[in-house]
């Protein structure tokens, strides 16, 4: 059992390896994840994002390196860091045979937790998820928003100090995404240590502190979701819709354009002002364009390309 | 640490029917014709016989399609292992889960039973625990089936190649004297065969004889089975 400055850091990972026929799913990641971050991670499917968390939670054996979760060292003490840790999947398995109460109340009893700890503990839960109305419900009854938010009370019944979401927002309306946001704020304000996996662009912008892209198993990127757009990708995009040959080729005379590429129909430029590609396109008469300052996407689609992942 | 069992009762009526029907028709069907068997009414010796075959069913469909259902299906046993649980609590677990369905389905019989006048004694309380021995044993080897299966299909296979050769031979219906003693040999290295040789005399007012050997047979079958199906879940769930 190694303890390595638990204080500063409730992930720490050296060199760790995962590979499944011999592919390389999570290839030699140095990771450290300071307390009370709130640690985004990005990637295309297949990137090694889920596998990099069911190795926190100890679901998945480690091929090669080191990997240390509050201070104690994985597989050896999966259970003892599984106690502090609160994981909500992505998939839901709430357990339909039982009413929202029931699931926490079974839920908690698995970490141990008495009977008088947890009715206070469930009563406080269903609060904060805002199902104190659904408390004799049964899960077919709930919406998917509503399951979310169960879920992650669920995972929040032994007080974690670190809790991991697996796309917890996937599938959800709008109205339920920016509920499940408010609550993971919360949270974050609380001092929680939090990692979430996300495809959603908008979602690791608005939450994280710290963002980290992979990629076949490799650390693309790893910063601020602010610094990330400032260092690695131009200011501004270009977006133009069905435009002609003749129409790039004009507009790719403007020497502020850093870089140019096409996908499908649409044509991007990227660069810093594109005061000339816009005067002709104002002059012109294609509007079908659309100029903005790049985000989060633009560097997630200029480190791991754009070609479909299945 | 297992509460779910409180509350997933409703299955029960059809573990307890199917047995029922089958002693009522049987018993009364063919014990017309058959008459007494090892100095027993028929009805007595397909009892005890149906009261195995019932412990044998609750305790294996459970842990087939019960346990596939939320291993697979609903991924509670994931959800599970995101708690302090190991995969060995919770393997362990749905065995006692499952040989608890076994007692409670053999409980309702030997009620239905004590009603018919087929119970010679109070012996036959000691059916209960044999009954629970019978569950654990059933519910471990249909965990193992579990732990292979990638569809509810793959149960047939069990069911049908397994199961039911083993309820036809080993002396529920009628004594295993009277097969080859090739097929007699099969029998009884089968578990069924051991759990009817206890639970018979109890419920008869019959001589318990080899209760060691009966008793072993049952538990090494259970606990082998256990330990495969809770290594192989490991490496399905955990990789």
């Amino acid at each position: 059992m190694t303890v390595v400055n638990s204080e500063e850091c409730i992930v720490q990972t050296k060199q760790l390896y995962k590979a499944y026929n011999g592919l390389p799913v999570v290839n030699k990641l140095n990771l450290n994840i300071e307390t009370g971050c709130f640690f985004g991670i990005l990637g295309p499917n297949g990137a090694g994002k889920t596998t990099t968390l069911r190795m926190l939670i100890g679901h998945c054996p480690i091929d090669a390196g080191e990997l240390t979760v509050l201070g104690l060292s994985m597989p050896e003490n999966a259970s003892l860091i599984r106690e502090n840790i609160g994981v909500v999947p992505q998939m839901d398995n709430l357990d339909p045979d039982f009413t929202v109460q029931e699931n926490l109340y079974v839920y908690g009893r698995f970490f141990g937790l008495s009977k008088t700890v947890l009715k206070q503990r469930i009563v406080e839960l269903l609060e904060f998820a805002s199902l104190q109305d659904k408390a004799d419900c049964k899960i077919a009854e709930l919406s998917g928003g509503m399951r979310r938010r169960l879920t992650l009370a669920r995972a929040l019944i032994n007080k974690p100090k670190l809790l991991i979401l697996d796309e917890p927002t996937t599938g959800l309306d709008p109205q339920a995404r920016q509920a499940i946001w408010q609550k993971l704020r919360e949270l974050k304000k609380q001092g929680l240590t939090l990692i979430l996996t996300t495809h959603y662009m908008e979602e690791a912008e608005r939450l994280c502190d710290r963002v980290m892209v992979m990629d076949h198993g490799l650390i693309m990127a790893d910063a601020p979701p602010k610094q990330l757009i400032r260092d690695e990708i131009e200011t501004h995009v270009l977006e133009v819709h069905a435009a002609d040959d003749v129409l790039i080729g004009q507009l790719n005379k403007d020497g502020s354009i850093k870089r140019f590429e096409k996908s499908g129909d649409i044509s991007f430029f990227y660069g810093d002002k594109l005061k000339h590609a816009l005067d002709i396109l104002e002059q012109g008469t294609h509007d079908d364009y659309l100029y903005r300052p790049a985000n989060l996407e633009d560097v997630f689609i200029k480190l791991t390309g754009r070609d479909l992942r299945e | 640490m297992r509460v779910w069992g409180k509350l997933a009762g409703p299955s029960l009526i059809g573990n307890f029917g199917e047995p029922f029907l089958y002693l009522l028709v049987l018993g009364y069907g063919l014990g017309q014709f058959v008459g007494e068997v090892q100095g027993m009414s028929y009805m007595a010796f397909l009892a005890s016989g149906v009261i195995c075959t019932s412990a044998v069913n609750s305790a294996s469909f459970e842990g087939m399609y019960s346990a596939y259902t939320r291993m697979d299906v609903q991924q509670t046993w994931l959800g599970m292992l995101s708690t302090p649980v190991s995969v060995s609590e919770v393997v362990f677990g749905e065995v006692l889960w499952a040989a608890t369905k076994s007692l409670i389905s053999v409980s309702a019989i030997l009620v239905v039973a004590t009603a018919l006048g087929l119970i010679a004694d109070a012996w036959a309380l000691f059916i209960l625990p044999i009954a629970f021995i019978t569950g654990l044993c059933f519910a471990s080897l249909a965990l193992l089936v579990t732990s292979r299966a990638k569809s509810y299909d793959f149960f047939l296979y069990y069911t049908t190649l397994v199961i039911t050769p083993m309820v036809l031979l080993s002396g529920v219906f009628f004594p295993i004297d009277s097969l080859p003693s090739m097929v007699q040999v099969l029998a009884k290295s089968l578990p069924l065969y051991h759990a009817i040789s206890l639970v018979r005399p109890l419920m008869t007012g019959g001589e318990v004889t080899h209760i060691m050997l009966h008793l072993s047979v049952l538990v090494v079958f259970g606990l082998i089975a256990g330990l495969l199906a809770s290594q192989r879940i490991q490496k399905r769930l955990i990789k």
